[in-house]
C-alpha cells in the first residue's frame, strides 16, 4: 500500500511556509570536501591556535637554548591535545550548545558530523598528541597534556552545569599550556613555569567574567552555573582582583629570573589599563564596561607575552658564542 | 506568547513519506500523542526517494533542537533498529525537555517584567505589542532565581543526557563494526567463490 506525500493544507500561505521550511532540511551525508572545515570547527581551531601560542611563549621564555625540533613537537602535540579536548567538550554539550546563540552553529548541533565520528576524531588526536609529548618531548609534558585533557573534558565541562567552581577549574586549564611549553624546554617544573601559569591563570578571570556578563540570559535558561548569574558581585570582584594580581606577577618575573627589570616597567601601562577597566566593570556592573574589559583582555595577553619575550633574561654567565677568555 | 496545545495536529501521522519502491517501512512517530506539555510542529518534510541518509531539519521553534528524520534501510538489522529507536526516543525526550524549559523561561520572564514594570510605575501601562523590557541589570534577579529554581531539574537532565549520549555513541560504534564485519564477510565469499 502506497502512502502518498500529503500536505494537508488549505491555506496557500501555509504551503509557501512549508516549502521554505522543507528547503532547510539537509541530508546528513558527510562529504570529504566539507570535512576539514567541519573538523576545524569541531576542534575549535582558533582557540587551539591561542593555546598553542601560549605554549610557544612558555617554551620560548624558558631559560634554555631554543631547540626547533623540540619546539615543533611540543606545539604539534599540544595542538592535537587541544583539538581532542575541544571535540569531546562539544560532544558532551550538543543540546546546550543548540540553545545558546554563541554556540548554535557548531558541527554536532547542525548534524554535519555524527557523535561517533567526533569521538573517533578526538581519539585520533589525543593518542598521537600525547604520544608525541611523552616520547618526543618528555614524560612530564606528556603527563601535563593528559591531565589537562582530563581536567577540561571530565571536570570543567560537566562542572559548568553544577557549580561556579567551574571557572576556577577552567582557569587552571588555561594556565597549563604555557607550563607545558616551559617543561618541554627545561624538563622540570620550576618557579618560572609557575609564574607563567600564574599569569595565564589570572588573565582568565577578567577575560571570562567579562564575557559571561553579557550571556546571563542564555546561561540562566540553559542551566549553566556561572558567577555572573548566581553571584554577580563576586564575579566582578574576582575579575578586578586578578587584574591587580597581574601587576604583582609581572613584578615577580624579574625576581624569578624570567625577565629583566625592564619588563614590569614597560608592562605597567597595559596592566594598569586592564586593572582600570576591571575597576570600571566592578563599579559600573553594566554591559558597556564588561565588553570593554573583555575586548581589552583579547589584546592584553598577546602583548604581555610579547613584552615578556622581548625582556627575557639572557642566560646567566653567557657572553655570546665562543668560550670566555682564559 | 500563547502556549500551543499539541492536540490533534501532532496526531497527524508522519505521512509524508513515500517509501514505495524502496521497500522501506514506515517509522511512526511514537509518543507524541500523549505529550501534554511540549508542543512541536510535526514537519511535513519528505526526503527524496533516492536518499539513503538521515535528514536534519532547521532548529525547532520551541526547543532550538534540530529534528532528525531517520532513514530506515531495507535490510535493517536488529542492532540498527535498536540504535534508530534509541535516537528517535532521545530526540523526543530532548525535544520535550527543551521546549518546556524555553517556554517556561519566556513565560516567567514576561511575568517578572510585568510585575516589575507595574511596581515601577503604576500609571504606566505597557500597550499590547509594545515591548516594554527591563535592562539586563534589572533582569539579573530573575536570571538568578530561575537558574536556582531549575537546578535539580537540570541535574536529572544532565545525568540522563550523558547516559543517553554515551549509549547512542556506543551503539553507533557497534553498528559500524558490524557493518565492517559484514562487508569483510561478503568480500571473503566473493574471493573464495
Amino acid at each position: 500500500m502506497e502512502l502518498e506525500c500529503t500536505a494537508v493544507t488549505e491555506d496557500s500561505m501555509a504551503v509557501g511556509k512549508e516549502t521554505k521550511e522543507e528547503k532547510q532540511w539537509k541530508e546528513m551525508k558527510l562529504s570529504v570536501d566539507d570535512l576539514p572545515g567541519i573538523l576545524a570547527r569541531l576542534s575549535k581551531i582558533k582557540l587551539t591556535a591561542l593555546v598553542v601560542s601560549t605554549t610557544s611563549a612558555g617554551f620560548a621564555l624558558a631559560p634554555e637554548p631554543f631547540a626547533w625540533p623540540c619546539f615543533l613537537l611540543t606545539t604539534l602535540g599540544t595542538g592535537l591535545a587541544s583539538c581532542a579536548a575541544n571535540s569531546i567538550n562539544q560532544f558532551f554539550e550538543v543540546p546546550f550548545d543548540s540553545n545558546m546563540n554563541r554556540t548554535k552553529n557548531r558541527p554536532l548541533v547542525r548534524g554535519q558530523i555524527s557523535p561517533l565520528l567526533a569521538v573517533s576524531f578526538a581519539a585520533c588526536c589525543a593518542v598521537p598528541g600525547v604520544a608525541l609529548l611523552t616520547w618526543g618531548v618528555n614524560p612530564l609534558t606528556g603527563a601535563l597534556g593528559v591531565f589537562n585533557i582530563f581536567l577540561y573534558t571530565c571536570c570543567y565541562t560537566p562542572l559548568k552545569r553544577v557549580s561556579i567552581a567551574n571557572t576556577w577549574v577552567g582557569a587552571v586549564v588555561g594556565a597549563i599550556p604555557p607550563v607545558m611549553g616551559w617543561t618541554a624546554a627545561t624538563g622540570s617544573l620550576d618557579a618560572g613555569a609557575f609564574l607563567l601559569g600564574g599569569i595565564l591563570y589570572c588573565w582568565q578571570f577578567p577575560h571570562f567574567n567579562a564575557l559571561s556578563w553579557g550571556l546571563r540570559e542564555d546561561y540562566s535558561r540553559g542551566g549553566y552555573c556561572m558567577m555572573s548569574v548566581t553571584h554577580p558581585a563576586l564575579c566582578r570582584r574576582v575579575a578586578l582582583r586578578h587584574c591587580l594580581a597581574l601587576v604583582a606577577l609581572s613584578a615577580a618575573a624579574p625576581a624569578l629570573d624570567v625577565t629583566t627589570w625592564t619588563f614590569p616597567v614597560i608592562a605597567l601601562p597595559i596592566n594598569l589599563y586592564i586593572s582600570y577597566l576591571g575597576f570600571r566593570f566592578y563599579r559600573d556592573a553594566d554591559r558597556k564596561s564588561s565588553r570593554k574589559l573583555f575586548f581589552c583582555s583579547l589584546w592584553h595577553l598577546p602583548l604581555l607575552l610579547l613584552l615578556m619575550l622581548s625582556c627575557k633574561r639572557p642566560p646567566a654567565g653567557s657572553s655570546g658564542a665562543g668560550e670566555p677568555p682564559s | 506568547m500563547a502556549a500551543l496545545r499539541p492536540g490533534r495536529k501532532t496526531l497527524l501521522p508522519v505521512l509524508c513519506r513515500t517509501f514505495t519502491g524502496r521497500g522501506c517501512q514506515l517509522a511512526p512517530e511514537r509518543g507524541t500523542e500523549r505529550r501534554d506539555v511540549a508542543p512541536s510542529r510535526i514537519s511535513r518534510f519528505c526526503p527524496p526517494r533516492k536518499s539513503c541518509h538521515d535528514w536534519i531539519g532547521p532548529p525547532d521553534k520551541y526547543s532550538n533542537l534540530r529534528p532528525v528524520h531517520f532513514y530506515i534501510p531495507e535490510n535493517e538489522s536488529p542492532l540498527e533498529q535498536k540504535l534508530r529507536e534509541l535516537r528517535q526516543e532521545t530526540q523526543e525526550w530532548n525535544q520535550q525537555f527543551w521546549a518546556n524549559q524555553n517556554l517556561t523561561f519566556h513565560k516567567e520572564k514576561e511575568e517578572f517584567i510585568h510585575s516589575r514594570l507595574k511596581a515601577k510605575g503604576p500609571g504606566l501601562r505597557a500597550e499590547s505589542g509594545q515591548k516594554a523590557t527591563l535592562n539586563a541589570e534589572e533582569m539579573a534577579d530573575f536570571y538568578k532565581e530561575f537558574l536556582s529554581k531549575n537546578f535539580r531539574k537540570h541535574m536529572c537532565y544532565n545525568r540522563d543526557w550523558y547516559r543517553r549520549n554515551f549509549a547512542i555513541t556506543f551503539f553507533m560504534g557497534k553498528v559500524a563494526l558490524d557493518r565492517i564485519r559484514k562487508k569483510l564477510r561478503l568480500k571473503q565469499k566473493k574471493t573464495s567463490s
